[in-house]
């Protein structure tokens, strides 16, 4: 198991192999309208082209720092309430239904009045992704700190754990499953928080997403793939780095297979 | 005939301790303090946005009282607009979610029992869920149009990524210990997922599947924030676009009542199914 997975699994490539095929396949013998469903070909000569443009890399490295200066504040934001909550009881029945149904405001919701109250400036993007990478991880928080045993909680009393040691050697280290599991969704959010942003506020700042919501007012199908493409990968990458981290922040943990 | 060994060397029986009648209050009551308590804290946020209103602490324009945007929903809902957004929203959002989570626990209930299925498919699966719904809506209204077809497909992919992950995390993390005992068992195969890889995964996986509603439902008011001409994300664009914000102010209410409601839903069948759990806190 540890050797077989370190070295590349190459059957995963199957599936999207085919696809790529196909796709391939009915543009080169127009059994659809190819001006939508563009050929690789003209998706590559776009990508080729964005590439060599500078102002191309700019956007994205705008919104991957947006996204990440978003996520941070959002994910310390999450486990300081996630834990309160779980943690106690009181907090938990004064804030938490708040915390819950003002939650369920569906986030994009949000960004009209964000837009009127903070302008249509970076601000406005900043708070957006915060919160929505806020809500999973605090949820995650508050899952994994109320899943500790009754049990477990009296070790704890037994070994005469003061408040800190009780947070940072039971509370955290036994929620940071579901932690780890909250800031993953979070860092999921707050990319599709920053896309969505930029599709929103198309005409103001500069991004990813300004760049791939004017390739469709431009009919640009080629750009709005490889655009599609971009946010993709942006977002694979951020994942691995995170779940790279989260590995050797949990090698502790054995894996059941 | 003395007794070999005298009673009074025996084990007492254990005794039953007696347990004092602790008042519990009934779940009934609890649920009433619960109930109670919940309201101080946004009551007071309320009090305070109606001051700041009343005084002019903050400008109407930007935040309108909330007396003004109570006296909105109101007219709204009198001439049945709003209950018409609604209704359409509701009916995209639940036919999209179904078709999304029914699909979603297929994927994730096969990868995570069959690593040869997972071998195949996590790997698109992964890349498919990493362009956000969002990310898809250019190329979608494109090649389907901006018509039901783009939210039904838009929601549906939204609710099916989370419950997917989620069902297939929760089947691959049962912990050893819990197999191991259940080897100890000789447990069959079907009594090992029945009794102990179900069970312990079904937290995780309840929790996809209120993260597939609360996505079904995030994705709806985004699309119909972006293109749609009906619907509550559509009276928030059009509530921004007059810069009516008592009329955003309403729908963003609602929006958030429909999804608490989804929610809650949720939320109390997953207690009911839960409650074999004993909890810390």
């Amino acid at each position: 198991m540890t050797t077989a997975s370190r070295s590349f699994d190459w059957r995963g490539l199957v599936l999207p192999g085919l696809l790529l095929a196909a796709w391939a396949t009915v543009t080169a013998a127009h059994w659809v309208d190819t001006r939508l469903i563009v050929p690789p070909a003209g998706v590559l000569r776009t990508a080729l082209r964005s590439l060599a443009d500078p102002s191309f890399h700019l956007g994205v490295l705008f919104s991957v720092a947006r996204d990440l200066s978003g996520f941070a504040l959002g994910a310390l934001g999450g486990v300081a309430l996630g834990t309160l909550l779980g943690v106690s009881r009181r907090a938990d029945r004064l804030i938490g239904p708040t915390f819950h149904t003002v939650r369920q405001i569906a986030l994009f919701a949000w960004l009209p009045l964000l837009s009127s109250w903070l302008g249509y400036g970076e601000l406005s993007k900043l708070v957006f992704i915060a919160l929505s990478a806020l809500y999973p991880v605090a949820l995650g928080t508050f899952e994994g700190v109320r899943q500790i045993t009754a049990s477990q909680a009296e070790v704890a009393r037994v070994y005469g754990f003061d408040r800190r040691q009780l947070l940072f050697r039971l509370i955290l280290p036994a929620a940071s499953p579901q932690i780890a599991t909250g800031l993953s969704l979070g860092l999921v959010y707050a990319w599709v928080a920053t896309i969505g942003s930029e599709f929103l506020l198309a005409n103001w700042g500069h991004g990813l997403g300004n760049i791939v919501i004017k390739g469709r007012a431009a009919f640009d199908v080629e750009l709005i793939v490889f655009g599609m493409v971009v946010i993709g990968l942006v977002g694979t990458l951020l994942n691995r780095v995170a779940a790279r981290l989260e590995a050797r922040a949990l090698h502790w943990r054995r894996v059941a297979t | 005939m003395a007794p070999l060994v005298s009673a009074a060397t025996l084990p007492s029986p254990p005794v039953a301790p007696v347990v004092p009648d602790t008042k519990v209050p009934s779940p009934w009551r609890r649920r009433g303090v619960d109930l109670l308590l919940s309201w101080p804290f946004p009551l007071s946020v309320l009090l305070l946005w109606q001051l700041g209103a009343q005084f002019e602490w903050i400008p109407a324009q930007i935040l309108p009282a909330p007396l003004v945007v109570a006296q909105t929903f109101a007219d709204l809902w009198a001439t049945g607009e709003l209950q018409d957004h609604l209704l359409i929203s509701l009916g995209r959002v639940l036919y999209g979610f179904s078709l999304g989570t029914g699909l979603g626990l297929l994927l994730g209930v096969s990868m995570g029992l069959s690593p040869l299925v997972k071998d195949y498919l996590y790997p698109t699966f992964r890349l498919f869920a990493q362009v956000p719904s969002l990310g898809w809506l250019p190329l979608l209204m494109m090649v389907v149009g901006i018509d039901e077809a783009l939210k039904i497909i838009l929601i549906s992919k939204a609710a099916f990524v989370p419950v997917t992950m989620n069902t297939y995390n929760g089947l691959r993390n049962v912990p050893t210990s819990l197999i191991e005992v259940s080897k100890v068992f000789r447990f069959t195969r079907w009594q090992l997922l029945r009794k102990v890889v179900f069970p312990a995964a079904f937290p995780t996986l309840w929790n996809g599947i209120r993260y597939g509603l609360t996505h079904a439902w995030l994705a709806l008011v985004a699309v119909e924030l972006l293109a749609s001409s009906e619907g509550l994300g559509y009276l928030i664009v059009y509530g921004r676009q007059l810069f009516q914000l008592d009329v955003v102010l309403t729908a963003v209410v609602v929006v958030g009542a429909v999804g608490f409601t989804l929610d809650k839903v949720l939320a109390v069948i997953e207690s009911r199914l839960l409650r074999w759990r004993r909890d810390a806190f």
